[in-house]
């Protein structure tokens, strides 16, 4: 399962990468295997506002849906409307094209696991 | 710890995502199941079934006996052929619905659900006492695998000289497949037309390995759990523990078709359900359509105008009709096509029309 080492990473199983105060915030291959295949987003609009550790939004795929907790808190200045007509990118590209949501970040980016801490975090099961 | 049927290294050589389903640790899915959905769809799935509870009743009696368990009038089963059915308690409740198929005059086999091996062991153990027959399950030692789409029966003919033409839906015939001996039945549960193989469990992986390379060519490939729920729910086929249960009896399921009052002789369950048959249902088991994309599932609410009328039991984006469906009981008053009913998905408010079932058939 690949894991990039330029992210960082939620026990729930997000990634996240900050550049300018903004967070790029999607879920991780892991993730998007284990659901299977997805077939519909639900995502906040821009504007709205996030709080870390909160649901934004959903992914459901044939068999289940899981909730969306944000690793951050701030205010979403775009959702990636691309999983709107094509869910399934968030199962071929994870971590590029199928990304979520951008934040602008209002507080502390909490503690996050590496890659390599990801990794085994996964592989504990 | 779940059982694992003789196939489980194959799968796990195969890469597959396993789940547990009834004890037993099954392939959910290998790669995509909207890929295996699709490949049963419009070419050919394999599916490893051996969870599956295979039960043999024999004897002078055995067509008498399973009379008399079963709801179906299996006395009037030609040889060869095979019937859909249920076995009920005494008060009419479900204890699971069954494939019947009748091996010769005497010999019959019970498919039953893995979940509801044990249930339907033991019931027939104590139902066939007094009669010149005895119940031999045969689950542990029999696999079962299906082929199942448009080009299964190509990818069969590849690999036996049986006659497959004249083999109807519904029947089956024991056959060979490249040195195995297997019973081929023509039943299935995706709504395409397809096989099922009963087979010794220790040749299943071999089994396995011939259909694969012989549907190599037909674009077969190995289908799990997940696409095995959304094709038969395209197909409106009821599964046990969500359409059906010991709490509703074949009635409420929209299904007394199966219970068989004029077969000759008493059956367990038949005063209770002369009663049942007599009563108007309260709910009725429907087809659900709904709008955009988001699915109603299993135990969201259906409500008219403010009032809860009714309860989903399985539903599933159709990967094939690419609308979400569903199956549901609602009350009576609420169940014709056509009727709009809403649905609370978590919270939300979707629209959802009243469907006829299936919601899908092959051509």
């Amino acid at each position: 399962m690949s894991v990039p080492e330029n992210l960082s990473y939620t026990k729930e199983h997000e990634w996240l990468s900050v550049a300018d105060g903004v967070a790029t915030v999607g879920i991780t291959a892991f993730a998007a295997e284990s659901l299977g295949d997805i077939v519909f987003v639900q995502l906040p609009a821009a504007g709205d506002q996030v709080t870390a550790g909160e649901v934004f939004g959903e992914v459901e795929s044939t068999k289940s849906v899981s909730e969306l907790y944000s690793p951050v808190s701030g205010e979403v200045v775009e959702a990636n409307e691309t999983t709107r007509d094509s869910p399934e990118i968030v199962n071929s590209d994870p971590y590029t094209e199928g990304w979520l949501v951008k934040v602008r970040l209002t507080g502390d980016v909490p503690e996050l696991l590496d890659a390599t801490a990801y990794a085994a975090f996964t592989q504990e099961g | 710890m779940s059982k694992e049927t003789s196939l489980h290294g194959v799968h796990q050589d195969l890469g597959a995502l396993f789940t547990d389903f009834a004890g037993w640790s099954m392939p959910v899915r290998y790669a995509s199941e909207l890929a295996e959905h699709k490949a049963v769809r419009e070419a050919v799935g394999l599916f490893d079934l051996s969870h599956m509870a295979e039960i043999h009743v024999r004897g002078a009696q055995a067509a008498d006996v399973l009379d008399h368990a079963l709801v179906g009038n299996l006395s009037g089963l030609k040889p060869g052929r095979a019937r859909y059915t249920m076995i009920c308690d005494a008060e009419g409740g479900v204890l699971d619905d069954l494939v019947v198929y009748r091996l010769a005059d005497e010999e019959y086999l019970v498919v039953a659900n893995a979940g509801n091996a044990d249930v339907v062991a033991e019931a027939l153990a104590e139902r066939v006492r007094g009669f010149d027959a005895v119940v031999d399950n045969r689950s542990e030692a029999t696999a079962l695998i299906a082929v199942q789409g448009p080009k299964a029966a190509d990818v069969l003919a590849a690999v036996t000289d049986a006659d497959l033409a004249a083999l109807k839906y519904y029947a089956s015939v024991p056959a060979v497949v490249k040195g195995h001996e297997v019973l081929l039945a023509r039943t299935g549960y995706t709504g395409e037309d397809g096989f099922e193989l009963f087979v010794a469990a220790a040749e299943a992986p071999a089994l396995w390995g011939i259909l694969t390379e012989a549907g190599e060519p037909h674009g077969l490939i190995p289908c799990g759990l997940a696409c095995r729920d959304t094709l038969r729910l395209e197909a409106g086929m009821p599964l046990y523990g969500n359409e059906l249960s010991r709490a509703l009896n074949p009635f409420a399921a929209g299904l007394g078709r199966v219970v068989k009052f004029e077969k000759p002789g008493d059956f367990v369950g038949r005063a209770a359900l002369e009663e049942l048959a007599k009563a108007e249902v309260p709910r009725v088991r429907v087809g659900l359509r709904g709008a955009g994309r988001r699915a109603p599932r299993r135990g969201y609410r259906l409500l008219s105008e403010e009032a809860e009328v009714g309860e989903v039991t399985s539903g599933a984006l159709s990967p094939t009709l690419g609308y979400p469906i569903a199956m549901a009981y609602v009350d009576r008053a609420y169940a014709e096509p056509g009727t709009r009913l809403s649905v609370d998905i978590r919270g939300k408010i979707e629209p959802v029309e009243v469907v006829g079932l299936p919601f899908y058939s092959r051509a």
